[in-house]
């Protein structure tokens, strides 16, 4: 008898799983609504990325509406999004800071040289302990910033355009009016 | 017209299937010989039927009809005509039906294959293929319809994503789908032998070759994904333990391990249990494959249009196949017998741990890529697991397992003994030992990485030529080559299975430790220098493609002031869709390529920024794979095989006349 439970728990180990699955399909996770929404952005000072020497902190664009954009040279879904996030830069649309999530500046660097560098610019995050204080789930993710420093929005997954149409750029016209 | 007949043809492929899946499974378990012969005249019909509905999706692509969904979504007028049939499944929808015409194709190989088994056995298989067959194609028709219509009907289509335009995203998805497909009839025989209570060494000798080309096919598949994400991404890698890579190297690893326990249970009887479990295992993660790249309950750049209906059914019908099966095992797996005894030193256990090494390395990726779902699940915070951890975690699960692929193939069954081993090893590990340590050296610098790499692949080099060797001189007369010639196929395509692996671990190993790479703003005329070789940048030309427009850059390479060639890298923009995509100029060799590609152009007098890159022995890690496909394929034209093809009707005919 015994032997014969050894042999149900291959099942029961895919049953766990199964409620785990179904659970996830529950969870959107582009649609997680981050806990850091309608509250001040997490304070941080880090080296930028094209000068280690000076630092960044989300203080320093106080008064101003402002995008932060949670970014990798290993995130394929970066690339996906990063044509729109030139554009907006091109458009001068909003200012776009650059989170570099757990990456090799040098990777980074040259990822920007490729497919160009939207950003106003990047700030390293190394270990990821920004990340882990603005609850980033995966890269990439963009935060919504508003003039005194509280978090408006959250985009998980990459920026699309119609993203930017409905939401983000509305929320930003209504911050600006005030 | 033509949309309509393909849909009708689906819906006639259905009811095959519902046939297909019932009246055989019956008529086996009540011995009902007219049921029984229902299953291949189905298969063949379900396969008739899939094949017109797929041929007239491919019809609709390559006709412009945009008054199709699909095709509105995934084409365009300008596509040139290959990328048009291969949109037929550059969409979740195609992909779906492609999945089941190879479904059904299988099905089709093991009716024409299997004219030696007994009646039951055909009629199980083929009656749990029809099961699997009705709940894809009712997935299909429920939730993705690829024949849906647009009225009024787009004036041209949203184009194919530029990334799926190339050569090697015209091939992957097929191979990658008669790969995962293909663990369906391993599946199918195991639930087929457990319903008819006989698990035996037959079972697994019919397996064994079904077995084997399914995982070629894998291979292959994931081997062209690797050499497309390479080429295409214009980032210089070959691998980046994306949720969608990891949903097509688990079945990889799992079925890796059931070829090699396979091997134990025909030959001595072992593990029985344990292969029909990592039968099961093998397709149901094609299967979770499945669901996690079409539920969008991952995030992930393959992610295609996600549905939550859809991962509601996927999931529903993943929960009936695994969940039926696992608990068809529970019940039944108790009862089959233990198989031959062995010491724990022994080729049965060396196979033991190579398949523990792989069911552990299987459930490290699926912790990774699941880890961050259960998580949140769990209400304990968010977290993203990266590239860092699957490098960390992998490679020691790999090392000791590429080390006992060395000896195992050398011990006994039954019982082995380590001195002897070592005896008979010493050279090998001498050699590959000193090969390692001194390698680097050549190559430029010593790393210890490097020369562990190194040491693991000429230790399976050197440990397989020992084997060979053995072999020959315990074989009686004949010249060398001829005893070498009388070889069975199988072996052979053992040894070229794990000689790719250790080609696998060189292209792996020299990458890492040696590339080289050059970020550069280039003017016209400007000269950069890498591995030895100059490249002279000619300045970039404005260039249209059919779909497309861009630059294309004109860079020189020489070596010692010798003129090698001229390589052009292009930038282009697609004109749907406006994406930028890199097309880099790679020469490859096999020593090593030199890979270039144009970033954004640099100010108006006409600079780039360019980025260069020196990548040694890279393309070994393909060559590597393409030696195990070889060996796998080798493997299946082995003598016994058709042997026993010929062999077992007469013994049917002789038992039948004794009667």
């Amino acid at each position: 008898m015994k032997r014969a439970v050894w042999f149900l728990l291959p099942l029961a180990a895919f049953l766990v799983l199964a409620a785990f699955l179904f659970r996830g399909l529950g969870l959107n996770p582009r649609e997680v609504p981050s806990p850091l929404i309608g509250k001040p952005a997490p304070a941080f000072a880090r080296p930028q990325l094209h000068d280690a020497a000076k630092t960044f902190s989300q203080k320093d664009l106080a008064g101003q509406v402002w995008l932060l954009n949670v970014w990798a040279s290993w995130c394929v879904a970066c690339r996906e999004e990063h044509p729109v996030l030139v554009e907006l830069a091109r458009q001068k649309a909003v200012p776009i800071v650059g989170l570099n999530y757990k990456d090799a500046p040098e990777d980074a660097k040259a990822w920007l040289k490729q497919f160009g560098d939207p950003y106003m610019l990047s700030v390293v995050d190394r270990d990821g302990r920004v990340g882990i204080d603005y609850g980033v789930y995966g890269v990439p993710e963009t935060f919504l910033i508003d003039a005194n420093g509280v978090i408006r929005h959250k985009q998980i997954g990459p920026l699309t355009p119609a993203a930017w149409e409905k939401t983000i750029r509305p929320k930003i016209e209504a911050l600006r009016r005030g | 017209m033509i949309p309509e007949i393909g849909h009708f043809a689906l819906i006639l492929a259905l009811l095959l299937g519902l046939m297909k899946g019932t009246l055989p499974l019956i008529g086996a378990a009540r011995r009902i010989p007219t049921y029984m012969a229902v299953a291949r005249p189905a298969s063949h019909g379900q396969f008739l039927f899939v094949a017109v509905a797929f041929g007239c999706l491919m019809w609709s692509f390559m006709s412009n009809d945009f008054s199709v969904l699909n095709v509105a979504e995934h084409s365009n007028s300008q596509l040139p005509l290959r990328y048009k049939i291969a949109a037929t499944w550059g969409s979740h929808e195609g992909s779906m039906l492609l999945w089941v015409l190879m479904l059904s194709a299988w099905s089709v190989a093991v009716a024409a294959f299997s004219r030696h088994l007994p009646e039951e056995m055909v009629a199980r298989v083929l009656g749990v293929q029809g099961i699997l067959s009705v709940g894809f194609l009712l997935f299909i028709l429920v939730t993705s319809n690829p024949f849906e219509r647009l009225f009024p009907p787009a004036p041209d289509g949203r184009d194919l994503n530029p990334l799926l335009q190339d050569p090697g995203m015209v091939l992957h998805p097929p191979m990658l789908y008669m790969g995962y497909v293909g663990f369906s009839v391993a599946f199918s025989f195991a639930i087929a032998a457990l319903l008819g209570g006989k698990l035996d060494a037959t079972w697994a000798r019919w397996s064994r070759p079904w077995t084997t080309v399914a995982w070629c096919f894998l291979t292959g598949g994931i081997a062209l994904g690797s050499w497309w994400a390479y080429k295409e991404l214009g980032w210089g890698g070959w691998w980046f333990w994306d949720p969608v890579e990891n949903a097509s190297f688990m079945p990889w690893l799992v079925g890796t391990a059931l070829i090699h326990s396979l091997a134990a249970t025909e030959k001595r009887g072992s593990f029985k249990s344990w292969t029909v479990l990592l039968a099961i295992c093998a397709f149901s993660l094609s299967l979770l494959g499945t669901f996690l790249v079409r539920s969008g309950v991952l995030t992930s750049v393959h992610a295609f249009a996600t549905d939550p209906k859809r991962g509601v059914f996927i999931l529903g019908f993943l929960v009936v196949v695994i969940g039926g099966s696992l608990a068809l095992y529970a019940w039944r797996a108790p009862k089959i017998g233990l198989g031959g005894r062995f010491a724990p030193v022994s080729r049965e256990s060396t196979l033991l741990a190579n398949n523990v090494l792989l069911v552990v390395a299987c459930a490290s990726v699926l912790l990774g890529t699941l880890y961050p779902l259960v998580l949140d699940s769990l209400d304990l915070g968010k977290i993203s697991v990266g590239p860092p951890y699957f490098d960390t975690v992998f490679a020691p699960i790999m090392a000791p397992l590429v080390f006992l692929m060395g000896v195992g193939p050398l011990m006994r069954w039954k019982e082995a003994s380590v001195p002897d081993l070592f005896l008979r090893l010493r050279w090998a590990l001498g050699v590959s030992l000193a090969v390692a340590l001194i390698l680097p050296f050549v190559m430029g610098s010593w790393k210890p990485l490097v020369a562990f790499g190194l040491f693991l692949a000429i230790w399976v080099f050197a440990a397989t030529m020992v084997g060979i060797r053995e072999r020959v001189r315990n074989a009686p007369k004949g010249t060398k080559l001829a005893r070498l010639a009388r070889e069975p196929r199988g072996y052979w395509g053992m040894v070229l299975a794990h000689l790719g692996i250790a080609v696998f671990i060189v292209g792996v190993t020299l990458v890492n430790g040696y590339q080289n790479e050059r970020d550069v703003r280039m003017e016209i005329g400007d000269t950069v220098t890498l591995n030895g070789y100059t490249f002279r940048f000619e300045g970039a030309k404005s260039i249209t493609g059919p779909n497309y427009r861009g630059a294309r850059g004109t860079m020189d390479v020489s070596k010692d002031g010798r003129f090698v060639e001229k390589l052009y890298p292009e930038k282009r923009i697609y004109n749907v869709q406006q994406m930028p995509m890199t097309e880099a100029a790679i020469d490859s060799g096999i020593l090593g390529d030199l890979y270039v590609s144009l970033g954004e152009p640099v100010g108006d007098q006409g600079a780039w920024a360019v980025r260069l890159y020196g990548k040694p022995f890279i393309n070994w890690i393909w060559g590597g794979c393409v030696l195990m496909m070889i060996g796998g394929f080798l493997a299946i034209s082995d003598r016994r095989y058709r042997l026993a093809v010929r062999r077992e009707p007469e013994l049917g005919a002789a038992r039948g006349a004794a009667a």
